[in-house]
């Protein structure tokens, strides 16, 4: 059954991929401009007409459009996923290089928003209404509205201009240049995160099972640690896993503020260079790695929840 | 209006946000009397200036009144931001609707555009359809629309595929009624309430997503004033001149909060059911 589910799912995936290459691929065509001279300007030169002429030629822009985006297939499968305009470099090679700096940050950032929501999320449950629960609650909902790249600026502006603490770019993914970002992800993160643990806490607290614990006279800790908090958490896989895919294509806003070198960073500077293949590639790989986040977590979730394993 | 009068009078924080919001508004509508100076006129000898009586937030590096700057950007945000869920909802709404009711091909094709579009996290998507079609406004709104129209379509398809089970429905369809009329006197009036909840819900986060467009350079363009890219370039001059990047950021900040108290007090007051569960944890809210 489950080996089934899993072909089902990564049929879907492909056909996404092929609805999302195509769109892509139609937009670029569309898009006001000619390639050949996007090229020439992505690289800083000024083309002669004879110059455009080879290069269309060699780029086969004269050929229909549904020929193109077939040779653009049947490249991208054999993983060459064309050459980048603007650093003349593969665009695979550069998607690679930005593979473990995203990753790194993924994970700090990922961590910091844990180990800060869920003992808040639980404390304002188990307080409900109490001078801890109106705190967290408060600067959770602050949290929620505050623009991830002001918050950012901020933090900026007083830890590296006015403290001298940290470096304020990170051109490199160096710890003390991960620190920043990966905090200012993490505040936007862990708002949202802080309330839907205390959501689901105080979902669980009122199920019948708790009443009935607590009228055998069952302590309260103890449930709570040993029912409450197991049972809580469970829904929550899928929406980390939901944030740890979004992490992992690429925070743009956040990466640009810092000057970072991830995923989502370049993301930027290919759109800004115009630079086709490109953003091709990054938009291709972005939202293949994100749905492959996604099935990941389907399937673990299936593996902790025995009730969704039966019902299927 | 009798309604709505009374409507407000039992929800008050309803009422207290939504004259919040009012207010804001207002702002946007009357710039051109509230602003001190014209935010465009830019005198070089007066760059930089500090916060002072005169430009109650500074100048910035073209020697412009930084607060007529920020007053006129409420326009640009709001504007932006009304028109995007307006089209959303809608756009969304009507091709869930259609998905939902119709089924089959047309179901198919709408969903799997959704699923496409939904296999992006963040800007990604939106950042690349702006940057190909050119910074405008206008192509700000459709790379933000071009995703968010799916959200209000996998809702109203779901809430479709509920009516359609409905005794009511099957009579009415035995009865003779039209399709067309089944859609528009049932289930759009249906689905309408939440649609529009969500939609005032999510003003708040599609301000959030205009202004990240424009502060990475793929939103409106200068002059016209506007929060996002003002913030981006104040943050040129951080190190000496940091008023530049704190009222902008501020005021994208008190909108957003202005239309997040406003979404959850009308979600909260439209669900009873969860309004019983949660009254408790709702009463002090932030």
């Amino acid at each position: 059954m489950l080996k089934k589910m899993i072909l089902k799912r990564l049929l879907q995936m492909i056909v996404v991929l092929i609805i999302i290459s195509f769109l892509t691929f139609l937009l670029t065509y569309l898009a006001p401009g000619d390639p050949a001279e996007a090229m020439y300007e992505a690289a800083g030169i000024s083309p002669t007409e004879e110059q455009l002429n080879t290069a269309r030629l060699s780029m086969g822009l004269d050929k229909p459009f549904i020929v193109q985006y077939g040779r653009w297939v049947t490249h991208a499968l054999r993983g060459d996923l064309g050459t980048s305009f603007s650093k003349s470099l593969p665009v695979a090679t550069l998607i690679g290089q930005r593979l473990l700096p995203t990753l790194k940050i993924a994970v700090f950032s990922m961590a910091i928003m844990l180990v800060v929501s869920i003992p808040l999320g639980l404390l304002s449950a188990t307080h409900q209404d109490g001078v801890w629960d109106y705190l967290i609650r408060f600067l959770s909902f602050f949290g929620i509205s505050m623009p991830g790249f002001w918050l950012g600026l901020l933090l900026m502006y007083v830890f590296c201009v006015r403290l001298h603490w940290l470096p304020a770019v990170s051109a490199s993914s160096g710890f003390r240049e991960m620190i920043l970002p990966s905090v200012t992800l993490a505040i936007a993160m862990s708002s949202k995160y802080t309330r839907q643990v205390r959501a689901s806490v105080l979902e669980e607290l009122s199920q019948d099972y708790v009443i009935g614990a607590r009228a055998r006279g069952v302590r309260r800790s103890r449930i709570l640690w040993r029912h409450v908090f197991k049972n809580a958490l469970l829904p929550l896989i899928t929406l980390l896993g939901i944030s740890f895919g979004s992490l992992l294509g690429g925070t743009s806003i956040v990466e640009i503020v810092f000057a970072y070198p991830g995923l989502g960073n370049l993301a930027v500077q290919s759109v800004s260079a115009r630079d086709y293949p490109l953003i091709q590639g990054v938009v291709l790989w972005v939202a293949m790695i994100y749905m492959a986040v996604n099935l990941v977590v389907d399937l673990t979730y299936d593996l902790v929840d025995p009730r969704i394993r039966e019902a299927r | 209006m009798k309604s709505i009068g009374s409507f407000l009078k039992s929800h008050k924080d309803v009422a207290v946000y939504g004259a919040f919001v009012l207010l804001i508004a207002l702002v946007a509508l009357l710039a051109r009397v509230i602003a001190p100076y014209d935010p465009l006129s830019s005198t070089l000898r007066d760059a930089f200036q500090p916060p002072s009586a005169q430009h109650l937030f500074g100048t910035d590096f073209m020697g412009r009144d930084l607060l007529s700057r920020v007053i006129f950007g409420t326009r640009a945000s709001l504007s932006s931001a009304l028109l995007l869920v307006m089209a959303s909802m809608i756009i969304g709404g009507l091709l869930g609707i259609i998905a939902g009711y119709a089924g089959g091909a047309a179901d198919t094709v709408i969903m799997r555009l959704c699923g496409a579009m939904l296999s992006f996290p963040d800007l990604i998507l939106a950042i690349a359809i702006a940057g190909i079609l050119g910074p405008s406004f206008i192509n700000t709104i459709i790379a933000i629309l071009a995703v968010s129209w799916t959200k209000y379509a996998r809702l109203s398809r779901s809430m479709v595929l509920k009516i359609k089970k409905r005794d009511y429905i099957s009579a009415a369809r035995i009865t003779g009624s039209r399709s067309s009329h089944i859609l528009s006197s049932y289930m759009i009036p249906n689905a309408l309430p939440t649609l529009l909840t969500t939609a005032v819900l999510d003003i708040g986060t599609t301000i959030l997503s205009v202004s990240g467009l424009s502060f990475l350079g793929f939103g409106i363009q200068p002059p016209t004033p506007e929060w996002g890219y003002m913030l981006a370039e104040g943050r040129n001059y951080m190190m000496t001149y940091p008023w530049l990047m704190v009222f902008p950021g501020l005021a994208i900040f008190v909108t957003v909060v202005a239309f997040n108290l406003l979404g959850d007090s009308i979600r909260d007051a439209l669900d009873p059911g969860r309004r019983r569960k949660h009254r408790r944890k709702r009463t002090g809210k932030a």
